[in-house]
């Protein structure tokens, strides 16, 4: 390689800086630092004059890395990385040094400090760039087909829309049937529709659709890869099927809690849970006589924290149905707080309160038991608000709990390597900013695998997931990071703390050619964090443009080198 | 040691305590110029070696800054940080820094105050500490 050259640019920025700053000072003082070649100041290195400086500068002197000591990088980074570039320097021998936000806007009333400030932090920057290596931009060719696993009211969405933008979609779903558990859904609210029908249209988009294979029966077994190449292991009915996908949507849904015990569920007749009511109301049978439903049943107490959102809605909307079947039977709600959200909620619990349904409100504190040996005749209940014990008669007790993690989440969160949380619900990239992504790029969650969803929110994100899973698919590529880590597999120890640390599972301890175990890093997976690189104990692990040697060496500059104000060097 | 001026790295990440930085320049907080600010993709690319070797050098302090618990860019990163930084805190406590010669702490991009008053209140409290052991005798040139 030839000899390194820096040149420095310092932007007076108006006089933002050359306010404050003594800008001519500084560019004399950046003259004299090792391996600068070439230093001046410019109005505004920003604008076109500034740049063509730049780029007349690098020719005439040969400058092969350049500083600007300007703004901030957030938002010109980008500018003058490709002022070098047209230049013919490589993007990533350019280094940026903020004097304006970090020292002349902040100093305002102290432009000798601030000057020497500056003098240090262009010594710094000048230290780093004269270490800089260059680095390319990879890009990684998007299979479009997408993965989407379950066959749910999300997983439906999310396939639905894939197909008809005309990807190549596999759908996976663990049944025998698609609709995950609105199938035992009878009506649905608003409307009292039946689950059936709004089932129907959402199936018939990807029955219907020839872009849609669909796998029932049939589970995940393995996937490798990462965004634009994933391959997958499916077990089907027919055996083994191996498929090549850009993307992947979990959307596996949730299971109804059955909090055996509670409340005698599983050992007296007649306590059930909403899931069994819903389907004894699917197959016509309404004559349940007086009916107590428990609201919260095994929710937001300390074994199971979270509330379960939908619950209070389908406690309001079966009792209901049960009371205008039989307005003679006693239909009463035993809550802790009716969580009736919205305006279409709020219009449902009192639809439910002027149909005759009671709603009655216990403390966790005491909870209401049940009362019957074999079969259930009531429920004791201690009303929170009058203060008083008292039974009410009940030929069926109807459990409302909430919607609890599948089982299966966490082998499958473990073969995606993407996280979950304490309740076992798959855990998004960001709860506001990226709330259908996983921090792991080409992986998407839609619906209740995530956290208890009714049936407008599970197809909003299932839509929401495949949008952005086509994203990347209709790009056909991505551009890759490269300022990723890398392995020097020679000072590699193979002790796997680099994998322990990553969070994108982009680092695996494979064996080099003499069966030796040695980090390697998937330059695609990796989003150039640098966790690695700070925790490796060989130092076999850099992080390309943050490596050791270049931040070690902004250390020893700022800490040994003299101090520019002139008092001491 | 009322005129001791201390001289003082702060490791910030990109996404947030960096742009933190640039928020509180925005807003002309005005604050003591003793800082200097490395700039890092995340907190957790800090090595424990880079902050001894910033001290032993004879800086006066080092501060960490990264994004908020559970903000990190990188999901996780800043809580390596903090775990790394009780370790760190305790082992150059050993080599004879007082603990607070080293903190790490966690400013949004938003908070442009935040950032400020951290900033300023590190760099009184190191002023009160008065100058660490290596930069004392760096000065007095008893140190090589
Ligand atoms: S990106 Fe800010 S701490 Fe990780």
């Amino acid at each position: 390689m030839s000899r390194v050259k820096v040149g420095v640019f310092v932007c007076h920025c108006g006089s933002n800086i050359g306010g404050t700053v003594d800008v001519p000072d500084v560019v004399e003082y950046a003259k004299d630092l090792p391996l600068v070649h070439y230093s001046e100041d410019n109005l505004y290195t920003c604008s076109d004059a500034g740049l063509t400086a730049i780029k007349e500068k690098i020719k005439e002197h040969g400058l092969n890395r350049v500083v600007v000591a300007s703004c901030t990088p957030r938002t010109h980074e980008e500018l003058f990385r490709r002022t070098c570039e047209e230049a013919g320097v490589n993007r990533y021998l350019f280094e940026f040094v903020n004097l304006r936000e970090h020292c002349s806007w902040i100093h305002m009333n102290q432009p000798q400090e601030a000057t020497c400030k500056a003098k240090e932090l262009v010594r710094l920057g000048a230290a780093k760039a004269a270490r800089l290596r260059p680095l390319e931009i990879a890009r990684a060719q998007i299979k479009p087909a997408c993965l989407v696993i379950g066959g749910g009211v999300a997983g439906l969405s999310a396939a639905g829309s894939l197909a008809q933008q005309g990807f190549e979609v596999h759908l996976v779903e663990r049944n025998d049937r698609l609709g995950g558990l609105t199938v035992d859904l009878w009506k649905l609210l608003p409307g009292d529709r039946p689950a059936s029908e709004l089932l129907h249209t959402l199936t018939a988009r990807v029955t219907k659709n020839d872009n849609v294979t669909l796998y029932l029966s049939s589970e995940l077994n393995e996937i490798t890869g990462f965004i634009g190449s994933f391959k997958a292991t499916l077990s089907t009915p027919s055996g083994k099927k191996d498929i090549e996908i850009g993307t992947v949507i979990v959307a596996t849904g949730a299971v109804e809690l059955e909090p055996l015990g509670l409340y005698n569920l599983g050992k007296t007749e007649g306590v059930i849970t909403q899931m069994g009511l819903e389907k004894m109301l699917s197959d016509g049978r309404k004559d349940l006589g007086d009916v107590v439903f428990i609201n919260c049943a095994g929710a937001r107490g300390p074994d199971r924290e979270y509330c379960g959102r939908l619950c209070c809605a389908v406690s309001i909307k079966n009792a209901r149905y049960l009371k205008e079947a039989d307005p003679d039977a006693r239909v009463t709600v035993l809550q802790r707080d009716v969580m009736a959200f919205g305006t279409e909620f709020e219009t449902e619990y009192r639809k439910a309160m002027c149909a005759g349904v009671r709603f009655i409100r216990f403390s966790p504190d005491r909870p209401p038991t049940t009362i019957g040996n074999d079969k259930v005749t009531g429920v004791r209940i201690y009303n929170q608000l009058t203060g008083e014990e008292s039974d009410l008669s009940a030929n069926t007790v109807v459990l409302t709990t909430p919607l609890a993690a599948d089982s299966g989440a966490s082998d499958l969160a473990q073969m995606l390597k993407v996280p979950v949380d304490k309740d076992g619900f798959f855990l998004e990239a960001h709860l506001k900013l990226r709330p259908v992504e996983f921090a792991t790029d080409g992986v998407f969650i839609a619906g209740a695998a995530r956290f208890p969803a009714d049936i407008g929110e599970a197809v909003a994100q299932g839509t929401a997931a495949a949008a952005k899973a086509a994203a990347p698919m209709f790009a056909g590529e991505v551009s890759v990071e490269a300022t990723t880590a890398l392995t020097n597999p020679r000072l590699c120890s193979g002790c796997a703390t680099c994998e322990a640390v990553c969070p994108f599972g982009a680092i695996e301890i494979t064996q080099d050619r003499h069966g030796r175990p040695v980090s390697e890093v998937n330059a695609v997976m990796c989003k150039g964090c640098g966790a690695c690189a700070a925790a490796c104990p060989c130092g076999a692990i850099q992080q390309l443009g943050f490596t050791d040697s270049q931040i070690f060496e902004m250390v020893r500059s700022l800490a040994r080198d003299g101090d520019p104000s002139g008092s001491e060097g | 040691m009322s005129d001791f001026e201390p001289k003082i790295l702060i490791f910030a990440c990109n996404w947030c305590s960096y742009a933190g930085a640039d928020m509180a320049g925005v807003s002309r907080y005005q604050m003591p110029p003793n800082c200097r600010i490395i700039r890092v993709m995340c907190s957790a690319r800090v090595r424990p070696e880079q902050v001894i070797s910033a001290l032993t050098q004879g800086l006066d302090a080092v501060l960490v800054l990264g994004c908020h618990p559970g903000d990190c860019h990188y999901t996780e990163g800043n809580y390596l940080t903090r775990r790394r930084g009780i370790m760190l805190k305790n082992l150059l406590e050993t080599m004879g820094f007082e603990k607070n010669r080293f903190q790490v702490n966690w400013v949004s991009a938003a908070e442009g105050a935040r950032f400020a008053q951290v900033v300023s209140e590190f760099v009184e409290e190191i002023k009160a500490l008065g100058p660490s052991h290596v930069s004392r005798d760096k000065d007095t040139g008893t140190h090589a």
